[in-house]
């Protein structure tokens, strides 16, 4: 093959006529934090509805979950408690044939999309697999390796892309997430190949305990887009109307070809990490109340009640659906778990090979030993388990 | 490596005259047809495109098929392993080069956490048809992390498969295969066989076993060689000397670490009732200690001598200008073989 036949982006180039590879002026995010709530800008209320009622489901979502680790029901539940406004905002913009891409403090977003609540903590339950099919929500098995799923949903959106397909990823991560070499590379590939993805992060101040300056020395998380030829957007992250018009110009960027979005969501973690946190270590409380006095649900609350948007019947069926919402929580976590130990064995391939074939025996005969042992030894200690976790 | 001049049937000189066949080029026409046969199949890596790859194994894909099928990625193994997930995900079936396998270890997190896993735990829902082919292991005269026999680490994640061919025809066909499957398969390429050739026709390529079958490369009577990828030449050449001592050994080219070829190898030893494995990677942590452990809790009672290895050392891989004192060669297989107690009382009389 010769050079003449070369594809791709190579330009031969003389060193004097050096020139930027692309523009950066265009790329700088916004100066401060976009907002929406409180500028007087015009509301869609049909939208401002549905985000309403999202959010305070969201938010009875994140306080049942707490709830349910201190009941024994979930294993850990990363709360996004203060977070719920990108959560929302984000399952919102998307239309049915994105995917969307949820970190493991992401649950909410999988709910808000319209995965069942109890499906969406499978995995924080304790369970092995991800408790739903991803190819019928198009919500990627949420991510614990943190910002790993980021290149995964470049590369669906560029497959996505290459097919012909109409289609758009949206990513989440935090901002400890950012430091990871995988954000850099997902950026990096998405801006190269310009796919259609958008990135949100959630600046919650807190990877764990270490506050975002021990994180980062860059002016902003959206700064980083500029690195990568991508635009950087600034959003405030607690003003859902705000958050929501970011994101839906980005998508809808990403959706004519304009390649993909970096936008930084400036928010805060109410709770601590997960629940087998202790905050108070790294923060103090004085912080945390400064931070409820900019409560999402609450901005967005008064702001539509100013405006007529919302009353208080509104405000009651919100408040409603969410408690029904719970109480199916619960009832999906108050049911026993369907665990079959032998389906450890089913998917780790296509094709059971010969050693798991061995294993999986192995596992049976020892099922059906400790069966036998229990026959004869009453009272059942298993039964006894399911009692006081019945609790 | 036999070559074409001393495989050639009598009757060759008059058909039209055939080259041999380098491995490398076997590989290429994988892929080739491969990508050919199903749209899907797409080849992504650092210098696959217009280069054809550092060893030109990728050479003439990207004209061929374009660069939207045969892929430059940016320089970040993670992130085109990671690509190739999302690909994965939405019904594509990648083909990722790793350029050396030490420049592989960037994309660990990505293999063994997600890769690996995908399968399992969607429970079947997104399987990860991905082939990841890494160019393995030493004797090209490359300098440090150009030369390293990762199988060990790979072997030890559930959900790979991890095949290594030695011969042109596994080559192609182990390679068809792994692209084929749809879980996701390293595919360790022994970069020192790259340039090896036999007769093989690229119009009809031979069949081969399928994964997870092993091969027997010579059948023997004394003892059994159990190797794979770039020691299996290396072990028949051995297998040739050892007449002189009066051995006649056994070689079995694995082909696929994972899944592994039990009946196979314990066919092949209880026949023989003597082993030594022989491998590049260093001895400690191994997969010679894996295929050990295995074959002695099968073939306990038909063993003469313990299982040994015959590895390469455990320090890093050593320069070029020393690395013939590291790789396992026709000296210190036989030396091993020597060592299989042939003097033992067990193998007086009537022997087993």
């Amino acid at each position: 093959m010769t050079v003449t036949a070369q594809t791709g982006a190579y330009r031969p180039a003389p060193p004097p006529k050096w020139r930027p590879l692309t523009d950066a002026a265009p790329l700088l995010p916004d100066e401060r934090p976009h907002r929406v709530l409180g500028t007087g800008a015009e509301l869609d209320p049909a939208l401002m509805s549905e985000l309403y009622t999202q959010l305070v489901k969201g938010r009875r979502y994140n306080q049942q979950a707490t709830a349910l680790t201190k009941q024994g029901r979930l294993a850990v539940y990363p709360s996004s408690t203060g977070q719920e406004a990108c959560e929302v905002a984000a399952a919102l913009v998307l239309e049915e044939r994105d995917w969307l891409f949820p970190s493991y403090r992401d649950t909410l977003a999988a709910v808000a999309r319209g995965l069942d609540p109890a499906q969406a903590l499978t995995l924080l339950r304790g369970d092995w697999h991800s408790g739903y099919n991803p190819l019928e929500c198009r919500i990627a098995p949420l991510s614990t390796p943190l910002a790993t799923q980021l290149p995964h949903a470049v590369g669906l959106a560029h497959a996505a892309r290459l097919r012909g397909d109409d289609v758009v990823a949206l990513a989440l991560v935090g901002d400890g997430g950012t430091s990871e070499g995988d954000f850099h590379e997902a950026l990096n590939f998405a801006a190269v190949w310009q796919a259609p993805v958008v990135f949100l992060v959630q600046n919650n101040g807190f990877a764990i305990s270490v506050p975002l300056a021990k994180q980062t020395a860059a002016p902003t998380l959206a700064h980083k887009a500029v690195g990568y030829g991508m635009p950087g957007r600034l959003v405030d992250g607690n003003d859902a109307a705000a958050v929501h018009e970011v994101l839906a110009d980005a998508v809808a960027r990403a959706r004519r070809g304009g390649g993909p979005t970096l936008v930084e969501a400036v928010t805060y973690r109410m709770e601590a990490h997960t629940n087998a946190d202790d905050a108070t270590r790294y923060r103090v409380d004085a912080e945390v109340e400064a931070w409820r006095a900019h409560d999402p649900v609450a901005l967005l609350e008064s702001e539509l009640t100013r405006r007529g948007l919302l009353d208080e019947d509104g405000i009651a069926a919100a408040r409603e659906a969410a408690e029904r919402m719970a109480a199916d929580l619960r009832d999906g976590m108050n049911a026993e778990a369907d665990l079959d130990p032998m389906s450890l064995f089913d998917h780790v391939y296509a094709e059971q090979t010969t050693q798991l074939r061995e294993q999986a025996e192995q596992l049976r005969a020892e099922l059906a030993a400790a069966d036998e042992h229990d026959e004869h030894d009453a009272p059942d200690p298993h039964a006894q388990h399911g009692q006081e976790d019945g609790r | 490596m036999s070559t074409a001049a001393t495989r050639r049937p009598a009757d060759a000189t008059r058909a039209p005259a055939r080259k041999p066949t380098p491995l490398a080029q076997a590989l290429n026409r994988a892929m080739r047809d491969a990508m050919a046969e199903d749209p899907a199949v797409h080849v992504l890596g650092e210098d696959v495109g217009t280069l054809g790859g550092v060893f030109r194994v990728t050479d003439g894909l990207a004209e061929e098929f374009g660069d939207e099928r045969c892929t430059d990625t940016p320089l970040a193994e993670a992130g085109i392993l990671g690509a190739a997930v999302g690909m994965a995900m939405y019904g594509l079936r990648p083909v990722v080069e790793m350029q050396f396998d030490a420049f592989a270890y960037p994309a660990f997190e990505q293999l063994v956490s997600h890769v690996a896993r995908m399968r399992n735990r969607t429970r079947g829902a997104l399987p990860m048809p991905i082939t990841i082919r890494v160019p393995y292991g030493g004797g090209i005269g490359g300098v440090e992390h150009h030369s390293d026999s990762s199988e060990a680490y790979y072997i030890a994640t559930p959900g790979l498969h991890v095949l290594t061919p030695a011969t042109v025809a596994d080559a192609y066909g182990l390679l068809r295969e792994a692209i084929a499957s749809d879980d996701p398969v390293v595919f360790l390429e022994p970069k020192r066989l790259y340039w090896s050739k036999d007769d093989w026709d690229p119009r009809a390529p031979a069949a081969v076993e399928p994964i997870g079958r092993a091969a027997v490369r010579r059948t023997g009577t004394s003892a059994t060689l159990l190797t794979y990828g770039p020691s299996v030449p290396v072990c028949l050449e051995a297998a040739e000397a050892a007449t002189a001592e009066g051995w006649d050994l056994e070689v079995v080219d694995l082909r696929s670490l994972v899944p592994f070829d039990d009946e196979t190898v314990t066919a092949s030893v209880r026949r023989t009732g003597r082993a030594v494995v022989v491998h590049e990677s260093g001895g400690f942590g191994g997969p010679g200690g894996e295929i050990a452990a295995r074959v002695t809790e099968r073939c306990f009672h038909h063993l003469e001598a313990p299982v040994l290895r015959v590895a390469g050392f455990d320090i890093p891989y050593p320069p070029p200008m020393l690395e013939r004192h590291h790789l396992p060669g026709v000296d210190r297989i036989l030396d091993a073989v020597d060592r299989l107690q042939w003097e033992s009382r067990w193998t007086e009389g009537d022997g087993r």
